[in-house]
């Protein structure tokens, strides 16, 4: 019996995220939907998506009173970030004209650009929209049943730069190879949807469940 | 390359009830969403959309369950259109497992939704659909014009100028819809679809035409479309969603199937 915190900052829908974490889950564990920081602090792992804007998404966070619990949680406990849940813990996006991030990590946050193409010069959509393959650069606990290379479902327009290359968990091409997962101690976090990448996201929801937090 | 081109199945809703499936054979409930949803999703589709077909209103809270009922079992991408007409509309979509909704007639008679809607949920969730019909002549080159009510009354508005319009407003993603071909079984309009592709930064989806399999690998590779959305010829068991991945497959384009 544990709970699994997700976090409710108002951005996007939540609502798959705990229906796929319930399945995964074990039946006696509670997944809650909380905007609490005292319960996100209490929780024995944390789940933190996020979708829309950087500056809105920060906004909220500082709204809600987040900021401290989820600076803490990524620090001390089992945590998983989604998408902007993602990019978020970076220092700095480009996204409305630069929004400075929770600095958990050293690095940014990049537009794809509108001139984007692939290397035969074909024209790549903005937003990077659909199923994609991650590599997985290291051998890591939350990859644990899922083959390499597999198919996520991606929606962002913007994408993670590391400073730090032993962050690096996974990667994805499109036009380049850009940061599609990162990993350090308790925390990992994807740019991708694992609530909406049926198998392979719900056996890295499954690992993510089940992970002791170490590396 | 390796972001995959999508197959989107496409389910009419109308009171809670998918028509169109009756011909299923191994289901148990050929009008159940959630059986329709579950199929799908084992056989392939890259994502699911629901237009919602009922006529009245009052019937709209029935497709906020079929959503959440879908989305309790289903984990890929679902989209709802059909009804769409608020911010709130939108709003109990999204809560109930929607992931995004499509807007059609409502971006037609205000577009400034579409800039209102994209700002409050995120681009991510917002698909403008978009139905054009053929003004131009044979052998004039290609114009297409808007229409709304199901291809019966004209805009004047011009479709490539429209989709370049909505793509500034904040729409994530074009669903564009043949009128001249939907329901023809001939295939999807290519030269429209490769125009539209052309000039938007965001994802188009191809719809109305397709017939069979080849239709679906012509609106990728000569319509330049990221995503085919089809409804009859996966609802009347003519071919699986696997099957028309190994057909894309066969002829070059990425698809998901591992």
């Amino acid at each position: 019996m544990q709970t699994i915190a997700v976090v409710d900052y108002g951005m996007g829908n939540l609502r798959s995220v705990v229906n796929a974490l319930q399945v995964v889950a074990d039946d006696r564990d509670q997944v809650i939907l909380t905007s609490d920081p005292a319960q996100v602090l209490q929780a024995d792992r944390v789940v933190f998506p996020g979708q829309g804007a950087a500056g809105d998404c920060m906004r909220a966070i500082d709204e809600y009173g987040l900021r401290e619990s989820i600076t803490v949680a990524a620090q001390q406990r089992p945590f998983l970030g989604i998408c902007m849940g993602l990019q978020v813990l970076i220092e700095h996006s480009e996204e409305n004209q630069g929004t400075a991030c929770l600095g958990i990590f050293k690095g940014q946050v990049k537009y794809f650009g509108d001139g984007h193409k692939d290397q035969s010069g074909v024209k790549l959509k903005v937003p990077h929209m659909g199923w994609n393959r991650v590599t997985q650069t290291q051998s890591h606990p939350l990859w644990h049943s899922i083959a390499d290379d597999s198919r996520f479902y991606f929606v962002h327009s913007y994408y993670l730069e590391v400073e730090t290359p032993d962050l690096l968990a996974g990667v994805t091409d499109y036009g380049f190879s850009f940061t599609s997962a990162i990993a350090r101690d308790n925390l990992f976090a994807l740019q991708c949807h694992p609530e909406k990448s049926a198998d392979a996201g719900l056996q890295l929801l499954r690992n993510f469940v089940n992970w002791d937090g170490r590396p | 390359m390796s972001l995959a081109k999508r197959i989107i199945p496409c389910l009419d809703v109308d009171n809670g009830r998918v028509v169109k499936g009756v011909k299923f054979v191994d289901i148990r409930d050929a009008g159940d969403p959630v059986e329709n949803a579950r199929r799908y999703n084992l056989e392939g589709a890259d994502e699911l959309t629901f237009l919602d077909i009922t006529a009245s209103s009052d019937d709209r809270d029935t497709m906020v369950h079929v959503v959440e009922d879908v989305a309790r079992e289903v984990f890929i991408p679902l989209t709802v259109g059909g009804g769409i007409r608020e911010l709130a509309d939108i709003r109990r979509m999204l809560n109930a497992g929607a992931d995004k909704v499509s807007i059609n007639t409502a971006a037609v008679f205000n577009p400034e939704f579409v800039a209102a809607a994209a700002d409050k949920f995120g681009s991510q969730c917002i698909v403008v659909a978009v139905d054009a019909k053929r003004v131009s002549a044979e052998d004039e080159p290609g114009r297409w014009e808007i229409f709304t009510h199901g291809g019966r009354k004209p805009t004047g508005i011009d479709t490539l100028e429209w989709v370049q319009k909505m793509d500034a407003y904040g729409a994530g993603e074009i669903l564009l819809t043949s009128m001249d071909r939907d329901g023809t079984k001939i295939g999807f309009d290519n030269e429209l679809t490769r125009q539209v592709s052309e000039v938007v930064r965001v994802p188009v989806i191809a719809s109305g035409g397709v017939g069979n399999l080849q239709h679906l690998a012509d609106g990728i590779l000569q319509g330049k479309a990221d995503a085919v959305l089809a409804a009859s010829i996966f609802h009347f068991g003519e071919y699986r969603i696997s099957e028309a991945k190994a057909f894309m497959r066969a002829r070059g384009i990425e698809v998901r199937d591992d």
